[in-house]
């Protein structure tokens, strides 16, 4: 008998995130750092291990030489599996054709035989770019019930927000009739997340389809998702009602960042019942000194503080020296904010260094929008950088 | 070179020295400054110096070492050749197990003779330093000693069992003491970290056994100083043997020194086991002042010259001064604590008060509800 995976889990990681500006220059959307200590693409892969999906295809096209380095041989996952585990699938030459992923199903479609090596019953098509807690498991459960070729996960959102998702009409039992993607006027408030799961011999029959066809845009949402409707394939809708949030815009980033603050947060990363895994940093515990002050933050390792933190997230070796001030603020690993800074509603990348009395951004009331600094920068002494401003190189005023 | 010398790292023989910490729990395993154990800086030194195969000689108590240790991958000791070899108390059926190091060496035997590395490092998971081995290794290579023992200059006031050396200005050590009188002047306290040649030590133990020696420090080196070439190794960093729990107390308040921290931590390597707690979180109207907070910790109330290792929770209310509090601590609202070391999941009720002093800091044993 062939050894099979009952589900193997397809992450497309491949995206340029563009809409989060200096923070995906040089790095995947699903590499970038959330909540202190984790990347986005510790949500999907915790979601799958906690599920009980221990075999992972990451699908990368866009840099992804940190991202390949942050996953590793997947143990902070438990994926590092003598069968299953997770492996990284780039594009590849092949003898008769060699493309670049060309779409969310092309990329797929290219990986075909590394799905089939597992024999898996059922395909389970995840995304890079939201944050959230999900039982994939139920979900599965909820396709074999309904017998589906396809079970798509699906969250209310507000309706004015409608018509930047693919909408589902569904019917009174969940069974899909109609799908839109980004409807300008949707008729339902009912937005797909980009979580599908497939019958294995059904999304290998549509794949094909799809790629035979010269007009498709080989996509999900556009092409695949509307032709399996079309042949009168039965797909359901699965409710979703927990916390779930794209965080491709620098707004959403940061608000899904300060989702976590608080007691009662509104997204809760210390659930001991659905551990978030991730790769930990080699770093001490944070000091916070005789001058620091912490009020209402998270905070990661291996950080220094000297001055005052408040409602903001600070990862792993982040070092506030005394005198500085960050507010309402996203900063992210081994950045140092010099004595005297002052840092209000912005999202500042990797070892950056803000220097001495830089002004960073306007107090949030005031602010035009959030202020953004890429990583490895340096804002020189007594700069300021205006509010909304998103800077990508050493900095000196201008 | 590096390649040349296999550590063996015995984590129970100062068990005696802090009974309230060892009492569930081998001496090498006594959690430390938020997020280590006492063995991390034995394994990360012995690793950092290029040593890829330790043996950790257990004999009771073990299970939170080896839930610790596991594969030993955290200190990239999982290993095809080598890496992390648990090596608990082998005996005949006659024999007890050991009750001394000679003896515990005597077990080891077959690890050392199956081993083809020219020198061991006899290393004591006791000790809080960020010792350079490679460095005595080199040492001991220049000086062709037989042994080369480490040494640090302390202050003269061990209450326990200890060793001190007298080495001439060229490191060659003249007299080997076992707990010399105090004579007000400081001391070269050996910080229970040795080099030797493997076959020298299998050689030593079997005669050490065949003469029913039963101390390695007072039958074997203090006795054979003349004959053996014994060399010291001074060690200038920051030193902490675990000799007592004020002294465990006094270590732990060092690690707010920003100097000994960067010394210790500085370089990032020093390596522990990792355990996916959520980054911790201060909430609106927490003080935290010159304190070292590890992750998962939920902090509400006031925290001053403090450590919390990782899940400590501090209520509404609360102040906490000059205390050490470990995994999983509980502490509901309106507590004060002052001086006290809580062992792993201590629960401590709404407005309870608990206080001791630098010299006798309160300790509250795990698992304990107050």
């Amino acid at each position: 008998m062939q050894r099979k995976k009952e589900c193997v889990a397809m992450l497309l990681a491949g995206g340029q995130g563009s809409r989060l500006y200096a923070l995906t220059n040089n790095i995947a959307k699903p590499a970038v750092a959330f909540g202190a200590k984790y990347r986005i693409i510790d949500f999907p892969l915790s979601n799958c291990v906690n599920s009980g999906i221990d075999t992972v295809g990451v699908l990368t096209q866009y840099e992804p030489l940190e991202l390949n380095e942050y996953i590793g041989n997947g143990q902070p996952w438990d994926l590092d599996r003598s069968f299953g585990g997770i492996h990284i699938l780039p594009p590849y030459q092949a003898k008769k054709k060699s493309s670049w992923y060309e779409g969310t199903a092309n990329a797929i479609y290219q990986n075909m035989s590394f799905m089939k090596k597992y024999n898996p019953d059922y395909v389970l098509i995840l995304s890079g770019d939201h944050i959230y807690k999900m039982n994939y498991a139920k979900m599965l459960l909820a396709h074999v019930e309904t017998g589906a070729a396809c079970t798509i996960a699906a969250i209310e959102v507000p309706l004015e927000e409608a018509s930047r998702f693919g909408i589902l009409n569904v019917r009174e039992d969940g069974s899909i009739y109609q799908f839109e993607e980004k409807p300008k006027i949707p008729k339902s408030n009912l937005a797909s997340m980009g979580i599908y799961v497939f019958s294995a011999d059904k999304l290998y029959k549509y794949l094909e389809e799809d790629e035979q066809d010269t007009n498709s845009s080989k996509d999900f949402g556009k092409d695949v998702l509307p032709r399996m409707l079309n042949a009168g394939e039965k797909m359901f809708s699965y409710r979703f009602e927990g916390y779930w949030k794209d965080v491709g815009t620098i707004p959403a980033l940061w608000e899904s960042n300060m989702d976590l603050l608080g007691v009662d947060p509104a997204f809760d990363v210390s659930d001991p019942t659905w551990k978030i895994h991730s790769r930990n940093p080699l770093a001490p515990p944070e000091y916070i000194s005789d001058t620091g002050e912490v009020d209402n933050c998270m905070i990661a390792l291996g950080c220094e503080i000297g001055g005052k933190v408040k409602n903001s997230i600070l990862s792993s070796n982040v070092i506030v020296e005394k005198g500085a001030v960050v507010e309402d603020s996203v900063i992210m690993s081994g950045t140092v904010i010099k004595s005297g800074a002052q840092v209000y509603y912005s999202v500042i990348d990797e070892n950056v260094t803000v220097g001495n009395n830089v002004f960073v951004g306007e107090e949030r009331k005031q602010a035009q929008g959030i202020t953004v600094l890429g990583r490895n920068i340096t804002v020189a002494d007594g700069v300021h950088v205006d509010s909304g401003k998103i800077i990508d190189k050493d900095y000196k005023g201008d | 070179m590096a390649r040349s010398a296999v550590g063996v790292v015995f984590s129970n023989v100062q068990d005696k020295n802090v009974p309230e910490l060892s009492a569930l729990r081998a001496i090498a395993s006594i959690p430390f400054a938020g997020r280590y154990r006492l063995i991390d800086f034995a394994l990360s030194n012995l690793v950092n110096a290029g040593i890829t195969t330790v043996g950790i000689v257990t004999k009771n108590n073990y299970q939170s070492l080896i839930d610790h240790i596991g594969s030993g991958k955290e200190w990239d000791l999982a290993r095809k050749d080598g890496g992390i070899i648990l090596l608990p108390p082998y005996s005949n059926e006659s024999d007890a197990p050991y009750t001394n190091r000679l003896e515990a060496l005597k077990g080891i035997t077959g690890f050392l003779r199956h081993r083809n590395e020219d020198y061991v490092v006899l290393y004591d998971g006791d000790g809080i330093a960020r010792l350079d081995v490679a460095d005595v290794i080199r040492f001991h290579e220049e000086s062709r000693a037989d042994i080369t023992m480490v040494y640090h200059e302390s202050s003269g006031t061990e209450s326990h069992y200890f060793m001190t050396l007298e080495p001439d200005e060229t490191g060659r050590v003249k007299s080997v003491q076992i707990n010399p009188k105090p004579s007000g002047k400081k001391i070269n306290l050996y910080i229970n970290v040795m080099v030797i040649q493997r076959e020298y030590l299998m050689n030593i133990i079997q005669n050490a056994v065949q003469s029913g020696y039963s101390s390695f420090g007072r039958d074997i080196l203090s006795k054979n100083v003349g004959s053996i070439k014994i060399y010291g190794y001074k060690f200038e960093g920051y030193y902490a043997g675990m000799a007592s729990l004020p002294v465990y107390f006094k270590a732990s308040m060092d690690m707010l020194d920003k100097n000994i921290r960067d010394e210790l931590f500085g370089a990032r390597d020093i390596y522990t086991k990792v355990r996916d707690s959520a980054p911790s979180k201060y909430i609106e109207g927490a003080i935290v002042k010159n304190s070292l907070i590890s992750d998962g910790c939920t902090i509400e109330g006031t925290v001053e010259n403090s450590i919390l290792f990782r899940g400590v929770r501090v209520g509404k209310g609360s102040v906490v001064r000059n205390s050490v509090l470990m995994q999983e601590t509980t502490i509901g609202s309106n507590v004060r604590l002052d001086c006290v070391i809580t062992d792993k999941n201590v629960v401590i009720r709404d407005r309870r008060h608990f206080a001791g002093c630098e010299e006798l800091p309160y300790f509250i044993a795990k698992g304990k509800m107050l």
